[in-house]
């Protein structure tokens, strides 16, 4: 039934014997409670009506974004999904900007016209969620292409869902950067889901598989577990931005919530959503940390300090002002206004 | 004065603009080594190395995502679509991504690229590489259109669009490429969103882009053989379309036909007309007339293309409807 690939164990040979020192895994903690924080104040906003529009919650899938930003830097560029906020946040746009946005305010950094879908901060090399599903590995393709031809040394990413496999962009994106040797890298975010129909009933191929036809280096990771995404960035992304050529992660992970807020899950089984709590991103690393020595005030400091960082930037965001109408007309194109 | 063809006027541009600026990139289906389908890009690896003009497999849909991604991330790339009949794989770079990215970011970012590709039939194409499709790309906000007529103008507007920081689709007509004309030096760069008189007149306007340029003065020699003075307007751009231009020559002839290649049909002259049925009806003396393609397939046959594409007396017979 299934072609879901078996999702590796902690003894995943990407995972590099001594991992990462407590503060930088309590810093990676931080900020999976930060875009876990976000996202759920998201959905209690959008069932209060406050945000508009469709929202997609990664919730459950915080240590993708997490782990391969860990490996990033300002320089380095990422293309993101229509599930894109862990992305964004991970990635360094500020709350406020991403607040105001999601709130349609003219302080969001696209200043209302965007919303959930396109947030964006270029400052940080965030080039956009994307309401096009796989449209994003063709902008990641240019972006490595200008990293390559301006002679940076920077990579770009593609974020993108297991769904995502059946667009034929994919195939025609993959073999560009091989036969090019682009310093991109492919993240597939495999939580076995596209809409409302399991991608075991979308897809005849393992992206392995197809990751090897194009000689791509292929790697499965556990991507609710943020050490182990992050070692798996590591592992690749210097030789990515040296000109090796681009590499694929497959980030196993879960989609806890509905395809968008709102989808009550009918065709889901119960059991299914239940279990995914053992694999839950946050409680894994929580885990990982009492294992280092970490005591619970550490976590509890941490999330104190989320949940009020989270809640200062609503709270700017919602002092924001509603976008001008003729201003926005007027940015249609450069220099117009 | 020297002679310069259509085709070498577009290679000039692209040589000139890769010279003064070094982010300057082509992206295209032999593009490179073979220096383009039509020869646009010839010898251009030769100067400025294969970093710079790029030969991609066949794959319209990722490049045109490529030329997005790496406008907004510091290189200017020039994307040459072989056939515009090609661009409907095009439609969701060029639609959903570079003609929004400046709007739906907030200003963030600006997608300076340009894609280049030839429309137009009268070589026995047929119906899959003949097509004129420039009306579905001036639909959207945030491309720009311009369709050169001669090879100072095509010189002129690539420069232009290589030069602007919004997504430009600069479209050819394959019928023009060998065409020539005396130039003076190197043709001065054109600005987008404005109209040329290619020839004065009293009596009626013509406003034509492309090939139908040509057209529209053929029929304006026949005219003025009958005493009648026929105005033709070259628009050059289409999105944005110079509107003042139109009105002005409208409000000195109180006539005006569009002419185009493409499908009369919701094309370029319906837009035209409707805005100068708002803004100039009080200037007008006769109805706006049209003419365009039928409402079918471009054909193969050399007698059903030929009577498929707008010809000058058509241009003709709708000057004297309107002028009746
Ligand atoms: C081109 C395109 N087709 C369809 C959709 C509608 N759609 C939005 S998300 C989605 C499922 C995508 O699945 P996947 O790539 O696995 O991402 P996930 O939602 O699981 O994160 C679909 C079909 C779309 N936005 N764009
Ligand atoms: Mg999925």
């Amino acid at each position: 039934m299934a072609i879901r690939p078996p999702i590796p164990d902690a003894a995943d040979p990407a995972a590099p014997a001594g991992g990462p020192s407590r503060e930088a895994l309590l810093a990676l903690y931080r900020k999976l409670l930060t875009v876990r924080r976000a996202e759920e104040r998201l959905g209690t906003l959008f069932s209060d009506g406050e945000v508009p529009g469709f929202i997609h919650l990664s919730i459950g899938q915080e240590a993708v974004s997490v782990g391969i930003m860990s490996a990033l830097g300002d320089a380095d560029t990422i293309a993101s999904t229509h599930r894109g906020h862990g992305h964004a946040i991970a990635k360094g746009m500020p709350l406020e900007g991403f607040f105001s946005e999601l709130l349609a305010r003219d302080e969001g950094l696209c200043r209302g016209r965007g919303g959930s879908m396109h947030v964006a901060d270029m400052s940080v090399g965030m080039l956009g969620a994307n309401g096009i599903v796989g449209a994003g590995l063709s902008i990641a393709l240019g972006s490595a292409l200008a990293h390559k031809t301006l002679g940076r040394d920077a990579c770009a990413v593609a974020f993108f869902g297991d769904g995502a496999l059946a667009e034929g962009l994919v195939h025609e994106c993959m073999n560009l950067a091989a036969l090019w040797k682009l310093p991109l890298l492919f993240v597939c975010e495999n939580n076995g889901w596209g809409e409302f129909l399991p991608t075991s009933k979308q897809l005849s191929f393992r992206l392995a598989d197809l990751a090897a036809t194009y000689g791509i280096a292929h790697r499965l990771v556990d991507g609710n577990d943020v050490v182990a995404v992050a070692a798996a960035a590591e592992a690749v992304v210097p030789g990515i931005r040296a000109g090796s050529g681009p590499a694929v992660l497959e980030c196993m992970t879960t989609r806890v919530r509905g395809h968008f807020e709102g989808d009550a899950q009918k065709y889901r089984d119960p059991d299914e959503i239940e279990a995914l709590a053992a694999r839950d991103p946050l409680r894994i690393s929580a885990e990982r940390l009492a294992g280092m020595g970490s005591n619970d005030a550490d976590l509890s400091l941490a999330a104190e300090e989320v949940e009020a960082a989270v809640e200062t930037a609503l709270t700017v965001a919602r002092s924001g002002r509603a976008p001008d109408f003729a201003a926005a007309l007027a940015d249609v194109y450069t220099g117009a206004a | 004065m020297t002679e310069l063809r259509y085709i070498r006027a577009v290679n000039m541009a692209l040589a000139d603009a890769m010279e003064a600026d070094p982010t300057v990139v082509l992206i295209g289906e032999d593009v490179s080594e073979a220096g383009g389908a039509f020869g646009a890009s010839r010898g251009l690896r030769e100067r400025f190395g294969e970093a710079r003009v790029l030969d991609t497999p066949i794959s319209e849909g990722a490049i045109a995502g490529m030329a997005v991604g790496a406008a907004m991330s510091g290189l200017r790339p020039v994307l040459e679509i072989m056939f515009m009949d090609f661009t409907t794989l095009v439609m969701d770079a060029m639609v959903n991504q570079a003609a929004k990215a400046r709007f739906m970011f907030g200003g963030q970012a600006s997608v300076p690229m340009v894609l280049r590709t030839p429309h137009g039939g009268g070589l026995g194409a047929g119906p899959q590489h003949s097509q004129c499709l420039e009306a579905w790309f001036a639909h959207v906000p945030g491309l720009k259109v311009v369709c050169p007529s001669d090879p100072a103008s095509a010189y002129g507007l690539l420069r232009a669009a290589i030069d602007d920081p919004d997504p430009v689709v600069v479209i050819e007509n394959k019928a023009l490429y060998a065409m020539k004309a005396d130039v003076e030096g190197t043709p001065p760069v054109l600005p987008i969103g404005k109209a040329v008189i290619r020839r004065a007149g009293t009596d009626a306007t013509v406003v034509a882009y492309g090939a139908a340029v040509r057209t529209a003065i053929a029929a304006a020699d026949t005219l003025a053989e009958r005493g009648v003075s026929v105005e033709v307007l070259d628009l050059l751009s289409l999105q944005p379309w110079d509107e003042a231009a139109v009105l002005a020559s409208l409000s000195r002839t109180h006539r005006l036909v569009i002419v185009h290649e493409a499908v009369e049909a919701f094309g370029i002259g319906a837009e035209i007309a409707a805005r100068m049925a708002q803004i100039g009806f009080d200037e007008l003396d006769g109805p706006i007339m049209r003419v365009g393609a039928p409402f079918m397939p471009v054909p193969f046959s050399k007698g059903l293309e030929d009577a498929y594409l707008p010809s000058a007396a058509g241009v003709v017979r709708a000057i004297e409807k309107t002028m009746e």
